[in-house]
């Protein structure tokens, strides 16, 4: 479990050695050899509340993730369609739930992360408060919201805090079946009449800039990226990823034979990677703070889930209560 | 907050992949008792045939070493490396063995 440094001192000093100062150092050297931190083990109070807020963010975003799509299930243009579409709203709100899980061994309550949720003091991947008008907008979800996830997530597979991680093996896996699908969806389109290729092409000209801000701000920017980097909960910068998904993804959108909505998108030899245009960080901040085009929307509608589904909550326990109490009284 | 102290509680999830395996802990959830967690892990962890048996537990049931313990406990076997088959050289000629 420890580092050679640690047993070398002798197994009486390691029973001495419980000062704070000594705990972070054993932390440190134990994140830093990769092994991986339990709900039980001793760590930082900045470690744990790095991970409450990244975890719940991102439970958050899945539970919010599926409404954009759901808004699309009574009107999936097919069986198939509506069938793995329903699947993929559902492995959303799974994933979700393996979240608030990890989250919940860090000592917060999930009753506690839904609050923050519906009182809206708790963020969310900006992403899903822009509207999904057609039904082109449910591929280029599939394809770039959870293609630029995937890229997001696989690094987090080996976060040093073993519940996280273990929860992204299981989202990683499914998400992949996500992506394809989105991607299935964009091609039958984009090789069909030609109005279903332009619903294609205005798809991917409305997601392409919000799915590569999904990565966050320019790491010069970014505030928590060092510190994160050094706990081994993020393994990669926000523009390491980013470039990752541009270089992957245009090739891609080329194969469908739709444009990258980005004029200044060139192939640059020298570095055998893509250069992109300017991100606009205003649009990205003013979602973020809350006046995207439908973040008013969005938290309506898990309000309304959350009061409307109380009584059920409320029957559930009350039943349980009283055949607990009928058990006992037979007993 | 009165929705705060009815929350559901907790329960530890076991699945057996295929028979002949053990069952073997995949995360956790909250139900408001055993048979509606043994449904909710049905929904949340076999969507894709990942198991064929589950078991939960109350969270609140499982006792755990603690990890302060460690070195006592599983330091000992640590130079007992006699306990390992590789630990004896035997000559390459002798077979089966």
């Amino acid at each position: 479990m420890y580092t050679q440094g640690l047993d070398s001192l002798g197994a009486d000093c390691l029973h001495q050695a419980t000062d704070a100062v000594t705990l972070e150092q054993r932390f440190q050297s134990k994140v830093d050899a990769d092994d991986r931190i339990e709900p039980k083990d001793w760590m930082p109070e900045a470690y744990r509340q790095t991970l409450i807020r990244q975890i719940s963010q991102h439970a958050h975003s899945e539970i919010v993730g599926m409404l954009p799509e759901g808004n699309w299930i009574t009107r999936a243009p097919s069986l198939r369609r509506k069938a793995v579409l329903i699947a993929k709203v559902q492995d959303e709100g799974g994933h979700g739930m393996y979240l608030y899980s990890a989250a919940e061994t860090l000592g917060v309550s999930r009753d506690e992360l839904l609050e923050q949720l519906l009182a809206g003091t708790a963020k969310y991947s900006s992403i899903f408060n822009y509207p999904t008008p057609t039904w082109a907008d449910v591929g280029a979800i599939g394809w770039l919201v959870d293609g630029a996830a995937i890229m997001n997530q696989i690094p987090i597979c080996r976060c040093s805090y073993g519940p996280y991680a273990r929860a992204m093996v299981r989202i990683c896996k499914e998400e992949s079946f996500h992506q394809r699908q989105g991607f299935e969806i964009m091609m039958t389109l984009a090789r069909g009449t030609p109005e279903q290729h332009r619903m294609a092409q205005d798809a991917l000209d409305r997601w392409w800039w919000p799915s590569i801000m999904m990565f966050g701000p320019n790491d010069a920017a970014s505030k928590h990226t060092a510190q994160s980097m050094r706990w081994k909960i993020k393994r990669f910068t926000n523009d390491e990823l980013r470039q990752k998904f541009i270089d992957i993804t245009v090739p891609q959108a080329e194969f469908l034979g739709l444009k990258v909505p980005d004029p200044d998108l060139r192939w640059d030899e020298a570095t055998q990677h893509y250069v992109h245009g300017t991100i606009d960080w205003k649009e990205f901040e003013e979602v973020l703070k809350g006046n995207g085009p439908c973040n008013r929307e969005r938290l309506e509608a898990r309000r309304r889930a959350h009061d409307d589904g109380r009584w059920v909550r409320e029957a559930a326990l009350a039943h349980a209560e009283k055949q607990r109490a009928r058990e006992t009284r037979a007993a | 907050m009165s929705e705060q102290r009815k929350q559901w509680p907790l329960y530890e999830v076991f699945i057996r992949a295929r028979s002949g395996l053990e069952h073997k802990h995949v995360g956790s959830i909250h139900a408001v008792d055993a048979r509606q967690a043994i449904e909710h892990a049905r929904d949340l962890y076999t969507r894709r045939q990942e198991g064929v048996s589950i078991w939960v537990v109350r969270s609140s049931e499982i006792i755990a070493s603690d990890p302060g313990d460690a070195e006592a406990l599983f330091e000992p076997a640590k130079d007992k490396i006699y306990r390992h088959p590789t630990f004896y050289s035997i000559p390459d000629e002798v077979k089966n063995l």
